[in-house]
């Protein structure tokens, strides 16, 4: 298990020397979107329009934040559950998007893009969203602004700590549930 | 018949929306040291740290726990000798989440469910009332997460599946749920009643306190059993891998028909926001 410092937007060589297990602190530049923005993300690749940020080397963190209190950037900002992304995500890949945050577990056809696409999905501690928020030190809706927690935002992290779920490799780091401890198989 | 004004449910209401979505209780906090613990492995140790520093940061930021600050669940038991005066109880309910979500700066999550439109202030609530003797209003307010929220299930198994097939299916829920709800999670278990009872039977059973002992002995032995059984599993904190995938077990249980067996499994994450209060 190694450490990494990464600076967005990431590069093959930054993803490719990723494994799974590998810790990551990212600074740098990343785009919220959940379930809501990424239907509105595809809609507007279906009409072959421009989105509202580049997606080459574009890391996209899975959050509905709550919101800002004054004097703060943002409010919590911990991952939303990453499942609801996959029928979107492997389209991402293979536009640039190198690298998704979130929570649990992937479907086959986003590992299997992660690979083709030299990509990798980071993991955050789901819940602690009052922890992560101090990692971010500027946030602004730069589209789709009318759909609240949901709209897309540029924010700016430091050291934001991340795990490297699945890598590029085909590696995952989710422990499998031990089904024969429990009479199940 | 004892009134109460409709502005001191509203006021109730607000205060723990917004003191629940902050403070995580003791109950808790006490359950993560017992539990971390008991890890061996440094990313199990390192999430229960992290948990420790979020439930610390929010109290001391005014922060929420965590970004889904939820729906607004509400369980109320109204004394039949008391009147609300001023709003229909419903809606000073609503009037109380409408006002908490938004001076607390907490996240508002509901939404049409075909056009995902956002109704803007968390309304509304979802309000189970029962009527109970007496001229008191027993308020349960509970933050519920659509992350843990979606992993759980309600099943109808045939009377001969028993308790081997109660087991059964909730082992392969938490299972299949894996690292998707947040654990270590709280597992709420609804037996018996009707299709729609089951599910509220074991959301009501996450109001209880981590540490309380079920009162009923045969409960009691099968939520030790299955938080064991759970726990064997090895899905760990975050599902990074670990001894605690489930900080415990609660069942609640009810009558059903001769030819039925619900049950409900209704999943809660590590961060259990609910509080009461008595007017």
């Amino acid at each position: 298990m190694a450490e990494y410092n990464l600076t967005t937007p990431l590069t093959d060589d930054d993803i490719v020397k990723l494994k799974a297990g590998d810790v990551v602190k990212l600074t740098g530049t990343i785009y919220t979107a959940r379930d809501a923005a990424h239907k509105r993300l595809c809609d507007l690749l279906d009409k072959g329009e421009d989105l509202p940020f580049d997606l080459k080397g574009a890391v996209v963190y899975y959050v509905g934040p709550s919101p800002a209190p004054p004097g703060r950037p943002i409010g919590a900002a911990g991952p939303t559950t990453s499942y609801r992304m996959d029928s979107y995500a492997p389209r991402l890949h293979s536009l640039g998007l190198k690298a998704s945050i979130g929570k649990g577990k992937r479907n086959d056809a986003v590992k299997q893009a992660l690979i083709d696409h030299k990509a990798v999905y980071f993991g955050a501690t789901g819940g602690a969203g009052a922890l992560l928020s101090k990692c971010i030190s500027a946030a602004k809706v730069i589209a789709f602004d009318e759909l609240g927690p949901e709209a897309i935002r540029e924010l700016t992290v430091e050291s934001f700590p991340l795990l490297v779920i699945n890598d590029a490799h085909g590696g995952e780091l989710y422990a499998q549930p031990d089904r024969q401890a429990v009479g199940l198989e | 018949m004892r009134t109460v004004q409709a502005s001191e449910i509203i006021e109730a209401v607000a205060t723990m929306a917004v003191h629940s979505n902050r403070i995580l209780p003791n109950d808790i906090r006490q359950r993560f040291d017992e539990c971390a613990a008991k890890e061996t492995s440094d990313a199990a140790k390192e999430i229960f740290r992290q948990l420790k520093e979020n439930y610390e940061l929010a109290e001391e930021t005014g922060l929420p726990l965590c970004q889904d600050t939820g729906l607004a669940v509400l369980f109320v038991e109204l004394g039949e000798d008391v009147k609300v005066e001023g709003m229909n109880i419903r809606e000073a309910i609503n009037e109380g989440v409408r006002k908490g979500y938004e001076e607390g700066y907490l996240r508002k999550s509901a939404c049409d469910p075909l056009t995902r439109a956002n109704t803007k202030d968390n309304t509304p609530a979802i309000i189970h009332f029962d009527i109970v003797p007496g001229d008191k209003i027993k308020i349960s307010f509970m933050a519920k997460g659509g992350g843990s929220e979606n992993m759980s299930r309600v099943t109808m198994l045939a009377p001969a599946q028993g308790w081997e097939g109660i087991k059964k299916f909730v082992l392969n829920r938490v299972a299949e749920a894996g690292p998707n709800p947040c654990p270590p999670t709280i597992v709420g278990i609804g037996i018996g009643g009707t299709f729609e009872l089951a599910p509220i039977l074991a959301k009501k059973a996450l109001l209880r306190k981590l540490d309380d002992t079920n009162p009923d002995e045969k409960l009691a032995a099968m939520e030790d059993e299955l938080l064991t059984e759970i726990n064997k599993l090895g899905i760990g904190p975050m599902g990074l891998g670990g001894a605690t995938t489930t900080l415990a077990v609660k069942i609640r249980m009810h009558p059903c028909h001769i030819a039925s067996l619900p049950l409900a499994v209704n999943i809660q994450c590590h961060s259990a926001r609910h509080e009461e209060v008595e007017i």
